[in-house]
């Protein structure tokens, strides 16, 4: 068997993993499409009825039923296939440094293909435009438009749409023009098939960079925040650009006449292409944004309303022929701010997992696909052709942006750079959508030539360029991405920002400080009012990131403890909030009743020994039990008396009057069982009260500080109290 | 709007002003016709009331702070030299600007100058610290009414503690400048003045 060979070959211990769905997928691998999956039920039927007929006498104890699983069986090979093959990318050390990951997976790709290829002698199935279109891309774009770093993006916007739009247009047309120019130059009757409009909608697909592709290579690099922006904003934003373009080029290709009027329309439609893709993101992300307001309740299906209401965003805009990119992401942007005020921490957590995990898978199984998909029998192939449209397309690329830079970089602050430059244009790789958008392309003779060029053009740039660009950022030294987060700096520059946008109002210049200033003001004024959840309304961003950064700490800090074994975390001053006060009287209504029940027993000896009491009410004798204060022991008593339904009246009742000792241990004891070490507050029991008045708080205030120590050094012993009250606060913070 | 304007000021001004700020000529004329747009009073010098006016600024959390950095030390009117020293501080810093004289001292738009400016912000009483108080008070004015005190405390305590070496719960000004030394201040701190 071809198998066991491949088998003695290979030593590498994980690539034997990648073999395990190889047996499977051989025999089996045909592209699941929702066809089959009715045809095989009837089929299933039949055979059913075939075996009935063929095999009467003997009972089927076990049987194999593929047609009955075989599509989502196969689906989930194919996932599985391309995990595995992450795993064992990532397992190895070395590779990693040389090739990107989309290198790999396309390699893996073509092993499967070819691996099919030779065992079944038809090609592998092609990755179907419609599948690309509507499931596996979406996840990726979700995925970038959720974590995209906001301010970053806009403040560059400008530049990026610069090199987005026109970038891709000036690609188009130059490319186009070349090609079409090449076609009639060189001698021949090998491209005399294609027509300008062919070389255009060429053009206009195979300059559509990829963030996919980008995306899996620049990930790895680490560069600074800008280049990455602008790198990977132009990626997403000339997707649509290039679409609207090819769909102009073929509407104009079938069209038997065509007028200026209709560029014209032509120009509209980019236009109302990308508009309204942003107004439909717009309002999609806006309804999730107010859906998820009222998840309070149901916190488990929050994130798969953010998840269906992009989903929903994209299809609407592919059905209005509008562009799925742009909505998606603004969708993405728009609602996540309101989005994260408003679930859980454990539903923020899943959505930015699920997320990562969906575009991972989609990457990893868009590459294979392409892998795949190049083992094909319909290759043509013209050296002329080819390597042309290999250099064009570099050429091209150079040139816009060096052009579109020098005339940006008058308007800019700060100048992109030449190195900066250089990497934008270099880092622009082809990918998945040319590889689709070709395919979709009408049938004409030399349609073939195109498959094969732009195919030969997106493994050029994946593994040349994709391989070769991170060298060339360590030697051009670009700067790279700065890790910090710190708290300080994010005020100093919010100040910043409110300074500059003041100053611009001085001088009357409409800058950009100015719009965002009267945004921000608009949004905290009437968008969080409607969507954010009332009792999540005051956070500002600001509280958020100290939040994030107190609980980075605190983990940070149990790791370290976890690490070193001593468990010596500093006792911080923490102030007790209502729901833990209101914890506090639960526990303390019914430990009282219960020492006041014991205490009935005590009522006629002085004797009373600690181990008889309940040892959450020990105190050290020595220190505080005075004489004096044996006393107070039948206190307690009429405490049983006076005991009352509401716990906080009868503190009250105790705390008006401070004369008696009989205080001063109804105090001591709620000193002891409140102030633990973990939550020594300055001000003790004058806390625990808010209600009684600041006249209360002055003269307990010393004495139960007094208290407070002693009992400090006594709950040392008594394991009990504090550990039931630190395990109510425990509770109380995991309900948070 | 531009003859009735610039009639008011005379050319050794504008090169006075050139020459303490850094400032074109025509930058220098269209920043005068601005003054001169805000100074309701006609009385050649700015009040805080002609600041208040300006209607952004009004809803700019920061605004009080900003309108007083541009009135020297307890006075109540600016001129127009003091609104150019002030806004001379944003003017972009460029790369060819040699100062001929070595003894003219900083420019006003350098780093440091810029980070003085931001500092002051902070610092009201001009004691070169920027202490607890002050901060919460520019955490308050920033965040809103509906944070806890507690908690914009331990903000401002967190914020104080990363940047203090020296211990004092005060942040001073090259603890500042040492903060904010990964940021572009020069680029952040500054404005294109139309030319």
């Amino acid at each position: 068997m071809w198998s066991t060979k491949v088998l003695r070959g290979l030593r590498h211990p994980s690539v034997l993993l990648l073999l395990i769905p190889f047996l499977a997928v051989g025999p089996a691998g045909t592209l699941p499409s929702p066809s089959p999956s009715n045809f095989s039920s009837s089929e299933e039927g039949d055979s059913n009825v075939h075996a009935s007929d063929k095999h009467p006498e003997t009972f089927q104890v076990f049987t194999v039923d593929y047609s009955h699983v075989q599509v989502p069986f196969e689906i989930a090979l194919w996932i599985m296939l391309a995990s595995l093959a992450k795993l064992a990318f990532h397992w190895s050390s070395r590779l990693p440094a040389i090739m990107p990951e989309s290198c790999l997976l396309i390699m893996v790709g073509l092993l499967v293909g070819g691996a099919i290829y030779g065992v079944r002698n038809t090609p592998p199935p092609t990755l179907s435009a419609d599948v690309f279109f509507l499931f596996l891309l979406p996840p990726i774009i979700l995925d970038a438009g959720y974590f995209l770093p906001g301010r970053v993006f806009f403040e560059n916007l400008g530049t990026i749409m610069l090199y987005a739009m026109p970038g891709t247009l000036w690609n188009t047309l130059g490319i186009g023009f070349s090609l079409y120019g090449l076609c009639l130059v060189v001698p021949g009757e090998a491209l005399k098939e294609l027509s300008l409009f062919h070389c255009l909608q060429f053009g206009s697909l195979i300059s559509a960079v990829d963030p996919v592709a980008v995306l899996s290579v620049f990930e790895e690099m680490h560069v600074n925040e800008q280049l990455h922006i602008l790198v990977f904003g132009e990626s997403l934003l000339n997707d649509a650009t290039a679409l609207v373009l090819y769909r102009l080029f073929e509407s104009f290709l079938r069209m038997p006449t065509l007028t200026g009027f209709d560029v014209l329309l032509g120009a509209f439609e980019v236009l109302a292409v990308g508009t309204g893709g942003v107004l439909v993101g717009i309002f999609f992300g806006l309804v999730a944004a107010l859906v998820t307001r009222f998840t309070a309740r149901a916190q488990v299906i929050a994130p798969l309303f953010v998840f269906l209401f992009s989903y929903l965003c994209y299809l609407t805009s592919e059905m209005l022929h509008i562009s799925g990119f742009f909505a998606i992401m603004t969708c993405a942007v728009s609602m996540k701010q309101y989005v994260e005020a408003n679930i859980s921490e454990k539903s923020h957590t899943t959505i930015k997992y699920f997320l990562k995990m969906w575009s991972s898978v989609s990457e990893t199984l868009i590459f294979i696909f392409l892998g795949v998909s190049t083992i094909q029998d319909e290759h043509m192939w013209n050296w002329p052709f080819v390597t042309c449209t290999l250099l064009l397309c570099l050429l091209w690329r150079a040139m816009g942006v060096l052009i579109l830079t020098a005339c940006i970089n008058r308007v800019r602050h700060n100048h992109v750079t030449f190195r900066d430059q250089f990497i934008i244009a270099y880092g622009g790789l082809r990918g998945a959508i040319c590889f689709s958008l070709v395919f979709l392309m009408d049938d004409f003779p030399l349609k073939k030539l195109l498959i094969t060029t732009t195919i030969t053009e997106v493994l050029f740039t994946v593994f040349v360029q994709g391989m070769t660009i991170k060298p060339l950022v360590e030697l051009l030294e670009v700067s790279k991405k700065s890790e910090e987060c710190s708290l300080g700096l994010e005020i100093h520059c919010r100040v910043l920002d409110h300074l500059i946008a003041g100053i611009e109002e001085v001088v009357g210049y409409s800058g950009q400080h100015h719009w965002k200033e009267k945004f921000d003001h608009f949004n905290t004024k009437y968008l969080r009012k409607i969507l954010v959840r009332p009792d999540k309304r005051p956070k500002s961003s600001l509280v958020r990131l100290y939040q994030k950064l107190e609980r980075r700490d605190q983990r940070r800090e149990e790791e370290r403890k976890d690490e070193e074994g001593v468990a010596e975390s500093p006792q911080t001053p923490r102030v007790l909030l209502p729901e833990e006060m209101n914890s506090i009287r639960k526990i303390l209504a019914n430990n009282l009743h219960n020492f006041n029940r014991r205490c009935s027993t005590l009522e006629y000896g002085a004797t009373y020994s600690r181990h008889r009491l309940n040892p959450e009410f020990l105190m050290d004798r020595n220190t505080t039990v005075t004489p004096a204060s044996h006393h107070p022991l039948y206190r307690p008593v009429s405490l049983a008396d006076h005991m009352r339904p509401t716990l906080s009246t009868q503190w009250e009742h105790e705390y008006e009057d401070r004369d008696s000792n009989g205080r001063r241990l109804s105090q001591s004891l709620t000193a002891c069982n409140t102030t633990d070490g973990a939550l020594s507050s300055p001000n003790g029991p004058a806390e625990l009260h808010p209600d009684t008045g600041t006249d209360d708080s002055a003269a307990p205030g010393s004495s139960s500080q007094d208290q407070e120590q002693n009992c400090r050094r006594s709950t040392s012993t008594t394991s009990r109290g504090p550990k039931k009250l630190s395990f109510v606060f425990e509770n109380e913070k995991n309900r948070k | 709007m531009g003859s009735r304007a610039s009639s008011l000021l005379r050319e050794e001004d504008i090169e006075e002003i050139k020459k303490e700020t850094g400032f074109s000529h025509s930058q220098i004329t269209r920043l005068y016709s601005r003054f001169h747009s805000l100074d309701k009073g006609e009385n050649g010098a700015l009040s805080r009331e002609d600041f208040q006016r300006i209607p952004e600024l009004a809803i700019n959390p920061l605004g009080d702070r900003i309108i007083n950095a541009f009135f020297p030390e307890g006075e109540d009117q600016v001129n127009f030299r003091g609104f150019m020293r002030t806004l001379a501080h944003f003017r972009p810093v460029e790369d060819n600007e040699k100062n001929k004289d070595p003894d003219a001292g900083e420019p006003l738009n350098s780093r440091n100058n810029k980070l003085l400016f931001a500092f002051r912000l902070y610092d009201l009483d001009r004691d070169d610290k920027i202490s607890r108080d002050e901060l919460l008070q520019v955490l308050r004015m920033m965040v809103g009414v509906n944070i806890s005190d507690e908690q914009l405390g331990s903000i401002a305590d967190r914020t104080i503690q990363e940047a203090d070496t020296n211990g004092d719960s005060c942040i001073s000004f090259s603890e500042f400048i040492k903060a904010l030394e990964k940021v572009d201040v020069e680029q952040k701190m500054s404005i294109r003045f139309l030319h």
